[in-house]
């Protein structure tokens, strides 16, 4: 079977413009979402053994508060506007799935390889955009298969850029880029015949530069209906198709809902006690503990953000408190039964000034959603880790 | 240089393969391991032998569209891949799938979703339509 190739304007050059945006922006999501990993603390990331896959461990810092919003909304936002870059760059180059294998087995090899890149790429941004859209259609421990998808595509992208980064270099060599941007439709015409030139294609319809735009569009169109997911305010609404582009009225976006918690409405109240393992806090003990003021963001891993103002007690004051000063580390328990109702925090979590058991956001006793009676805001901390609805806190030394 | 690439195609294959070990060597995904393939070669063919041969196949009928003094192809190109590309990012929440994990995470259905969508096609389109007849207009009045 022969296909024609219709494109005029599919050639190297175009191919190389797309492949280098790809090229500078993959590895800030690769490298991001590697970061969630450490973010989320030894012993507590998913998936939990990974052998050597990991970047070097160390201790996800307390500041910049906002530093977790930053890393995991670029992750999950960045993603999303690269779908139409990648989708672009896949039609550049299809005609090559199209030609028979190389007889040279290393040319095979290296062709089979391009499996893991494609499959891997494609794997990915299937499941990021199921998870942040809550579909679990696909069954499986996302965790695992994002992770492990992230390493396999990583694999292909390494030795992509190896192989073909002499020609990309070429390919945007071979003609101006400002040129492009200056050639209308009615003066453009195919790339001298190479590989990825059609030999006899269509009139075209489209000029390079409005390819470019075209793909650029498509990106700015994603780009608007996704950054509202971050923001607070009117403009939380232009995320107008995610999930958390929307609130319930006067509210901000929660992670998990009481109801979904299938927490019974007694444990958590009036006589619900704060567990420090060596004394049990009511919560009016709680409360005439000195409070402090905190305006914090929840940052969840699925890219979105809020950021509020919390009212609570410090969790080094608790600390003290329960007699350890100087923790190493707190396990916090929730009410709730499941894999996220505990956290272990570090000792920099601990003891950061901002770190709290918060009683009430924005000059209100907290929800049932939003975590009544104590929830833990630690800055810069995993949204999933700000426990809700705590009923321990052991302080380890 | 032959030597250099199986060099790079091994480790590249490698580092796959111990990527692969994640899944592997967790007892309790071993079930999942199946449809995690199934799921990574599904998103390959359903690009390359769906997808692509799809939007293709649409493409070569709009460059059938009459051209005339403003060609229609971009006019209706361009909000077409704007509809097709948030449909494809945002299927979930406009075909409604994952209800109950949906409502348990944030509290809200996923009524809205669909009628969005279908606004902001009808909004791209529009937009285009309307400038179509603007340069249709201008070619006119400039006695083209």
């Amino acid at each position: 079977m022969r296909i024609r190739w219709r494109s005029p304007i599919r050639g190297p050059w175009l191919t190389s413009v797309l492949g280098l945006v790809l090229l500078c922006s993959l590895p800030v999501v690769i490298l991001t979402g590697l970061l969630d990993w450490v973010a989320y603390g030894p012993g507590q990331a998913i998936p939990a053994d990974v052998g050597v896959l990991h970047l070097p461990l160390f201790d996800w810092p307390t500041r910049p508060s906002w530093l977790f919003r930053l890393t995991q909304g670029l992750h999950v936002g960045l993603g999303i506007v690269l779908v139409p870059v990648v989708l672009a760059k896949l039609w550049s180059v299809i005609p090559k799935l199209f030609t028979a294998l190389p007889r040279n087995p290393v040319k095979a090899a290296e062709r089979a390889t391009l499996v893991l890149l494609v499959g891997g790429i494609l794997f990915e941004i299937v499941t990021g955009l199921l998870n942040v859209q809550y579909d679990y259609v696909f069954g499986f421990s996302f965790y695992a298969a994002h992770y492990t998808g992230a390493w396999v595509f990583t694999a292909g992208l390494v030795l992509h850029v190896v192989l073909r980064f002499p020609a990309m270099v070429r390919g945007l060599r071979s003609r101006s880029f400002r040129g492009e941007l200056r050639t209308p439709l009615a003066q453009t015409r195919p790339e001298p015949p190479a590989d990825l030139v059609a030999p006899e294609p269509d009139r075209p319809t489209m000029s390079r530069r409005g390819a470019l735009a075209l793909v650029g569009g498509g990106s700015l169109l994603l780009a608007g209906l996704t950054v509202g997911q971050t923001l607070d305010g009117p403009l939380r609404a232009t995320a107008l198709l995610l999930p958390r582009g929307r609130t319930l009225p006067g509210d901000f976006p929660v992670n998990r809902t009481f109801a979904a918690s299938r927490i019974d409405p007694a444990a958590v109240g009036s006589g619900w006690q704060l567990d420090l393992g060596s004394l049990q806090l009511t919560r009016e003990q709680l409360a005439a503990l000195p409070q402090h003021t905190a305006a914090l963001p929840i940052a969840c891993v699925e890219g979105w953000s809020t950021r509020q103002t919390w009212v609570g007690v410090r969790l080094r004051d608790l600390a003290a408190l329960a007699g350890v000063p100087a923790p190493e580390s707190a396990l916090v328990t929730s009410v709730e039964e499941g894999p996220f109702a505990r956290a272990s925090l570090t000792r920099a979590q601990v003891l950061d000034p901002e770190a709290l058991l918060a009683l009430r956001v924005n000059g209100a006793d907290l929800t049932p959603d939003h975590g009544f009676p104590a929830r833990v805001v630690v800055p810069a901390l995993p949204g999933v880790h700000c426990t809700k609805w705590v009923r321990a806190m052991e302080f380890r030394a | 240089m032959t030597g250099l690439r199986a060099v790079g195609v091994l480790a590249c294959l490698t580092l796959g393969a111990s990527a692969a070990t994640i899944v592997v060597r967790d007892p309790t995904l071993h079930p999942s391991i199946p449809w995690m393939l199934a799921w990574f070669a599904g998103a390959l063919l359903l690009h390359d032998l769906v997808l692509f041969p799809l939007y293709a196949a649409v493409d070569r009928a709009l460059v059938r569209l009459p051209t005339g003094p403003v060609p229609l192809v971009n006019h209706v190109r361009v909000p077409l891949l704007g509809a097709g590309l948030t449909l494809l990012v945002h299927l979930p929440g406009i075909i409604r799938q994952g209800g109950p994990v949906h409502l348990g995470a944030t509290g809200l259905d996923q009524t809205p979703y669909l009628a969005r969508w279908l606004w902001l096609v009808l909004a791209m389109a529009g937009a285009s339509a309307l400038l179509w007849v603007v340069r249709v207009t201008r070619r006119s009045v400039a006695g083209g």
